[in-house]
């Protein structure tokens, strides 16, 4: 009994040695073998349990279980010494430069024009306020742009819009190209029935060029008819669209008396601000920007569009996109705008992903 | 519109200072842009006398002058050598001392020496002081000057300059009576009439003066009187320097009395050397044929629908525009005939379009001049001419009446507060009206309001409400919010909108660069894509800017390939650029289409431009781009846009600016074109002198069908199979001409209900194949629903596939 139970001691000392001693998986894995594999030493005596007296089985059976316990932890916890040292092994000759570049991904190469950014700023704003979005196309006639907007016929106020002219048609009528969004109102207006309000964001067209003009430029016309919308609405209207637009905390705007044919009375307005060299902030200061001329809608303009102007009033504005853009992004020349130089647009453009909306801020 | 401070104070009595007044031009809508103070410039400049003038020792043409000078209250006697050939003892001059600027050099004088000989200081002329050229010697001063005396006074240039913008419905405001009264009516001062009271005739006005019927609206009245025995010299010393203060050149005493009267008070005049004239001055329409030399020295051609002022010889002038040399007052004019007429403003304006002749009397007549002041004008001119030159004037002629325009408007005082939110006493809105020259009766609870003659842009009531706010203070307008609509804001942008906005910012995500180019392009490039003088010479205009922007654009891509060569000639040679914007095929409004358009040049292909170490070409080159990486730009943006892929056909007919053979059509259904997409044609690059590679492709917003707008929102359920996909792979041997869309759809159609997908993942022509063939291998996913498919079931769907792509393709399975 003694003696077996030495030679038990023998064999576990053997067989943990061999463990220990296994450099690999496949030693290791003929270690397991050679104990407790079918013909495995331990698997033998194992086997001899059988051919004992109850007695001898009571104490030996035990014995060789706690060994077989023994070297299969042994086995186990080897087996996963071995496989950590193997990842340590491979880890450590694994290696890449980590400086080196990658490429750009098209998101980061990609832009969006500064005048289609302020034209979704624009528009999310003045959708807060329940303005629709209209509009209308390029080349228009004689009467949208003029005449039902109470331009009359040889009036000069015709020839402060410098208008691109095709050639007359075989039936007299001369179509242009719109001076101004303005006939946008007239388009909508005639189509629906007041109340209105909507703006018109479009690109138009004068014959004139210089550093601070193009001769296609965007505007855009806002406008709002009920039974009882005043200057005073127009006046906070522009004050809460600039302060929300230039994302500051208040602007202050004066307004001067001006003319134009299709608003009475009609005013233009400017806006206080700073000149700081050529930056121009808006909302501090003491000087004055004009920014964008506005009115009431004239009783002509209504009556054009076939709406009551006893019962009916209400304002327009226009302001010109591009001059807004600049403005807010210390953009310097307007004629860049349509440049289309690639180091403009990638320095003044936008991502993609960049989208204006109320609650995460306009440009953030 | 410029006038002088004085100018304006002959009209306007009032304590206000030049700023206060210029703030509130501003605020009447009558809005500064300049205030030029000819004083400033003189501010160190002082009157002197010349005590002594001697020969400067060492030089003969030099003086050597003491100089009594008085500066900051301290005489003294400078120094100063000087040049001038009239600088002697006893006169007055003006003096520039040390540190001071000379204005028309900018030299800042400093005590010198000239010739051995101190000099401190200088005594200036006129054109060092920029009061004209004269340079022959300095100022002399007449009397009554008193040696330390500002220059800017001693010389009359302490006068500050006004310039204002003038609306087009103020042209009552061309006149400076007419600002002053607008700021008295704002409360500033007082208006003075001035002296406009008849002056007798002293005989019958022998000059006969006509309208012609045909003329009766051009022209509907025409006064004139003839004073003889004027001399016309030179005008007097303060009209002059106010004309030349307001940029007009004096020329001689007469016509500079009209150009006076015209800044003075809005009204044009003529005069006519009398001994030039030959019977009878009529107003008539001009005849084809006639021509006159104008005053400007150049001729004009007349036509019959000109409105003429003609003696029996000869056309005198364009009626309200300009008059003619011939009949011109000089020097050595004795009698003079003097005009005063009102002139259609909407003929003037198309006379003037017509001859490009701009002139003050033309601006002012086609923006309105006052019909009642015809008269008034005309005395007035009198009595200066009388005064000025001399002379014995007739009595007055008129032809003719002047029009009555009785503006007259029933106001309602509370449609004030209604439309401006304003709310003002009638008492307050009565006195405005009042100040501005309206005549206003209580009517019942309203106003009937009765507009002055020289308000001819007064309509209605709006019009009176502007008069108001205008005078009462627009910036006393208060701040009213505009009522919310209720709720949460709704969505605003229609599905076109949304379109539009998506397309740009999709297409700004694959790496393309948003452009805005200009909707007008040469004829030659409008020509290339489909447009130009043959195919639309509707959208030719008649007034180009210049020959580069003469025609409305076809096509996006044209503006994006001249973007391209530009940015190639900066050195920017990879590029992808897009934009989305309007393109014409005519000129009513449903030809004018949204485009989504790009190009991609070089290098600039989805996967990045340039050279990058990763990349597979030899020296880090990505390859070209090529037609398809437009094709994938077209697709993306459809996708995005809604459009089913499984819906669109490739064709391979794309239009004629394509290489032919490396560009196709996207399509849905056989007729609705969609994209079009491939190499930009050789030709086409040539011409525009752009060189390649570069592929473009144009997406036409407009004919993708609007996506029908459904009642919920939710999704359809997803039906998930539980069993495993399986993948197998065949390649087909076919002709090289078979596309290998056809092979896909084939291969797709082939069990619709177990074949989910189908990907091409090899492509091979030539070698061991032979000349014309190529091989295409597929992969496709099976995907079974019910039940795992036995080797017989895959087997079979196999065999199908096979069949359907070998009779679709004519090829057959590669062995």
């Amino acid at each position: 009994m003694s003696s077996d139970i030495e030679t038990l001691e023998r064999l576990e000392a053997e067989f943990l040695a061999a463990v220990k001693d296994a450099l690999d998986e496949p030693t290791l894995d003929a270690v397991r073998v050679a104990a407790l594999g079918k013909k495995g030493r331990i698997s033998d005596l194992m086997k001899g349990l059988g051919g004992m007296s109850a007695e001898e089985r009571q104490s030996m059976g035990p014995l060789l279980n706690g060994l077989k316990d023994r070297i299969g932890e042994a086995l186990a916890a080897r087996k996963a010494e071995l496989h950590d040292l193997k990842l340590a092994a491979r880890l450590a000759s694994e290696r890449i430069d980590v400086t080196l570049p990658v490429r750009e991904s098209p998101l980061e190469a990609g832009r969006i024009h500064p005048l289609t950014q302020v034209w979704d700023e624009v528009v999310t704003i003045l959708a807060d306020l329940g303005f629709a979005v209209e509009q209308g196309p390029d080349i228009e006639s004689d009467f949208y742009n003029f005449t039902a907007l109470n331009f009359p016929e040889g009036h000069p106020a015709r020839e402060m819009h410098d208008t691109f002219y095709f050639e007359p048609r075989a039936d007299g009528a001369r179509p242009l190209l719109r001076t101004h969004t303005s006939p946008v109102q007239m388009r909508t207006m005639e189509k629906g029935q007041p109340p209105f309000r909507f703006v018109a964001p479009g690109r138009t067209y004068r014959c004139d060029s210089d550093q601070t003009h193009t001769p296609q430029f965007h505007q855009i016309e806002g406008l709002v008819v009920d039974e009882n919308t005043h200057l005073g609405h127009l006046k906070w209207t522009l004050e809460e669209f600039l302060r929300a637009f230039f994302e500051v905390d208040g602007v202050e705007l004066r307004f001067r008396p001006s003319f134009f044919p299709f608003t009475e009375p009609s005013m233009e307005v400017d806006v206080r601000c700073a000149r700081l060299g050529n930056e121009i902030r808006i909302g501090e200061g003491n000087d004055w920007l004009e920014i964008l001329g506005c009115g009431m809608i004239h009783p002509n303009v209504l009556k054009s569009a076939n709406i009551d102007p006893e019962r009916y009033q209400g304002f327009a504005w226009g302001i010109g996109l591009d001059g807004l853009a600049m403005l807010k992004y210390g953009i310097p020349d307007l004629r860049a705008f349509f440049e289309s130089d690639l180091r403009w647009l990638r320095h003044y453009g936008f991502s993609a992903l960049n989208i204006p909306t109320l609650s995460g801020g306009l440009s953030l | 519109m410029k006038f002088t401070l004085s100018w304006l104070k002959d009209h306007l009595e009032t304590d206000a200072t030049l700023n206060e007044i210029a703030e509130r031009l501003t605020t009447l809508g009558l809005e500064v842009e300049g205030i030029t103070d000819p004083a400033k410039k003189l501010g160190a400049f002082t009157v002197a006398k010349i005590i002594e003038a001697v020969p400067h020792p060492d030089a003969d043409k030099l003086k050597l002058c003491k100089v009594e000078t008085l500066i900051d209250g301290k005489r003294e006697i400078q120094q100063v050598v000087c040049g001038a050939p009239n600088a002697r003892s006893g006169i007055f001059g003006i003096f520039a001392p040390s540190g001071a600027t000379i204005p028309v050099n900018g030299m800042v004088l400093k005590p010198t020496k000239i010739r051995g000989v101190e000099s401190n200081g200088m005594m200036c002329s006129e054109r060092e002081l920029e009061l004209s050229n004269e340079h022959t010697g300095i100022i002399e001063l007449g009397d009554g000057f008193e040696v330390g005396m500002l220059a800017a006074e001693a010389l009359g240039q302490n006068d500050p300059m006004i310039e204002i913008a003038i609306t087009p419905n103020r042209p009552d405001c061309l006149g400076v009576y007419g600002i002053a009264r607008d700021l008295a009516a704002s409360g500033l001062g007082l208006l003075r009439q001035g002296n406009i009271a008849p002056v007798a005739g002293a005989f019958e006005n022998p000059v006969t003066i006509a309208i012609e019927p045909d003329s009766d609206t051009a022209c509907p009245v025409f006064a004139g009187r003839l004073i003889r025995g004027v001399k016309n010299g030179p005008s007097p010393e303060w009209m002059q320097r106010r004309l030349r203060a307001v940029g007009l050149r004096p020329i001689n005493a007469l016509v500079d009395v009209t150009n006076y009267i015209s800044c003075d008070r809005a009204r044009p005049l003529h005069v006519y050397d009398a001994a030039k004239l030959q019977g009878a001055v009529r107003a008539r329409l001009g005849r084809e044929g006639e021509s006159f030399t104008a005053l400007d020295g150049k001729s004009y051609d007349v036509d019959a629908d000109m409105c003429v002022i003609a003696d029996e010889a000869q056309v005198l002038g364009l009626a309200g525009i300009m008059g003619g040399e011939a009949s011109g007052s000089t020097g050595a004019t004795t009698d003079v005939f003097v005009e005063s007429a009102w002139f259609d403003p909407v003929r003037t304006a198309r006379t003037g379009r017509r001859t490009g002749i701009v002139s003050d009397a033309r601006y002012r007549f086609e923006r309105g001049v006052d019909p009642a002041f015809v008269l008034s004008g005309l005395e007035l001119a009198t009595r200066m001419i009388v005064e000025i030159c001399g002379g014995t004037p007739s009595e007055v002629t008129v032809a003719g009446r002047a029009p009555e325009p009785e503006k007259r408007v029933l106001f309602d005082p509370a449609r004030t507060q209604k439309l401006s939110g304003l709310a003002l006493d009638v008492s307050e809105q009565t006195r405005i009206l009042s100040a501005l020259g309206f005549v206003v009766t209580p009517q019942g609870g309203l106003l009937d309001v009765l507009a002055p003659s020289w308000r001819l842009d007064i309509d209605g009531s709006a019009d009176l409400v502007e008069e108001i706010v205008r005078v009462h203070g627009l910036n006393k307008v208060v701040s009213v919010p505009l009522p919310r609509p209720d709720g949460i804001a709704r969505p605003v942008v229609t599905g076109t909108q949304r379109r539009d906005r998506l397309a740009r910012r999709v297409l700004a995500t694959r790496g393309l660069v948003e452009t805005v180019n200009w909707s007008f392009i040469p004829a030659r490039d409008a020509a290339l894509f489909g447009g130009g003088d043959e195919a639309s010479p509707q959208l030719r205009f008649a007034n180009p800017i210049s020959a580069d922007m003469s025609h409305m654009r076809p096509s996006l891509l044209a503006g994006l390939i001249a973007a391209a060569g530009r940015n190639i000639a900066r050195g920017f040679p990879d590029l992808a650029l897009f934009e989305v914007g309007q393109q014409f095929a005519g000129d009513g409004p449903e030809d004018q289409k949204q485009a989504a358009s790009g190009i991609r040049r070089g290098t600039a292909r989805p996967q990045g431009a340039g050279r990058h170490w990763q990349s597979t070409g030899g020296q880090g080159k990505a390859g070209p781009v090529e037609a398809l990486d437009a094709k994938a730009d077209a697709l993306a943006l459809l996708a995005a846009l809604g459009v089913p892929a499984a819906n669109l056909q490739i064709t391979a007919d794309a239009p004629a600016w394509y290489h032919p053979g490396r560009s196709g059509v996207v399509r849905m259904g056989p007729k609705t074109v969609l994209a079009t997409f491939g190499e930009l044609h050789p030709a086409v690059l040539h011409d525009m002198d752009v060189a390649g590679p570069l592929v473009g492709f144009e997406v036409l917003l407009d004919s993708i069908p609007e996506p029908k707008r459904k009642a919920t929102r939710a999704r359809p359920p997803l039906d998930l199979s539980g069993l495993m996909p399986l993948r197998r792979d065949f390649a087909f041997v076919v002709d090289a001409q078979v596309p290998a869309g056809d092979l896909l759809r084939a291969a797709r159609g082939a069990d619709k209900q177990l074949v989910s997908e189908v990907t091409l993942f090899d492509l091979f022509e030539g070698g061991a194949l032979g000349e014309g063939k190529k091989s295409l291998a597929i992969e496709v996913t099976i995907e079974p629903h019910e039940k795992t498919l036995t080797e017989e079931e895959i087997e079979a769907v196999s065999k199908k596939i096979v069949a359907a792509v070998e009779k679709a393709t004519g090829g057959s399975l590669r062995s």
